[in-house]
């Protein structure tokens, strides 16, 4: 988890994390480089439409900003895997703008996460979790409800950390 | 309620009609994933709100399903948008 210290936002990862971290990072990067489609309910999510009921408008808007917005987003996931090792555990130091950078990326594996894992208003997380793990413990749905409840929490430690003085 | 910190706003295309200067406004949709205090950060760091704003507008997002966070120009909003998906936020624009 993330705390503040001096002008930086510093936390120490365990392999395993630095693992997940590296994943999830290097999965959205894909999303919106090679396998880019405005189909997947993921890239749907990270681009709305900012016209939700003018077809035109909405395709115009994006002609405009998508090409930005997706640099934008490989950029910041491309920050987090920058401040990561290849294999093995890490402290990681975030100056103002590289902090920033993972708390936006943070959230969009958080969304893409969600959005594979149908996680609605309504849903309880630990619920979840605790039936998935008495159907099968060894399951991706165990593995990727624990991510999304690590993501989570590592997010707010960043914010935290973040807004705990002016970085 | 006007943002502090904008872009210029840009001369309306030719086209538009007396009715386009009708004020537009930018929309945040709920969402379940988004953090409440990451919204509400969001909402301070864009448009310079004070977190009491700031964080009166993301209750309104969570219990109410939206809010208008901000309102004017129809390219100030669209600009507004665009900032808020590139923080992971679900926008809209409208006319108001």
């Amino acid at each position: 988890m993330f705390r503040r210290h001096g002008d930086q936002c510093v936390a120490r990862f365990a392999a395993d994390e630095v693992a997940v971290l590296r994943q999830v990072a290097s999965e959205v990067i894909g999303l919106l480089s090679e396998s880019f489609d405005r189909d997947d309910p993921v890239v749907e999510r990270l681009f709305p439409d900012a016209y939700s009921d003018d077809v035109e408008q909405a395709a115009e808007f994006r002609r405009y900003t998508e090409g930005d917005l997706k640099i934008a987003k490989i950029d910041q996931a491309a920050a987090i895997l920058a401040a990561l090792p290849d294999g093995g555990g890490a402290v990681v130091r975030l100056d103002g703008e590289a902090a920033e950078a993972w708390l936006r990326a943070l959230n969009d594996v958080r969304l893409a996460l969600g959005i594979r894992l149908d996680v609605r208003d309504d849903t309880d997380l630990l619920e979840e979790l605790d039936e998935a793990v008495m159907r099968d413990p060894t399951s991706a749905r165990v593995r990727q409800l624990t991510m999304y409840e690590y993501l989570g929490v590592l997010q707010e430690s960043l914010l935290d950390s973040i807004t705990n003085g002016s970085l | 309620m006007t943002a502090p910190q904008v872009a210029p706003e840009e001369t309306p295309d030719v086209e538009e009609t007396p009715a386009a200067d009708r004020p537009w406004v930018t929309i945040v949709h709920n969402d379940p994933v988004n953090l409440m205090s990451y919204v509400t950060w969001v909402f301070q760091t864009l448009f310079g709100y004070t977190k009491e704003k700031a964080e009166r507008l993301m209750l309104d997002v969570h219990h109410k399903g939206r809010a208008v966070v901000s309102s004017g120009a129809r390219e100030r909003m669209e600009h507004d948008a665009s900032r808020l998906h590139a923080y992971g936020l679900w926008a809209t624009v409208s006319r108001d």
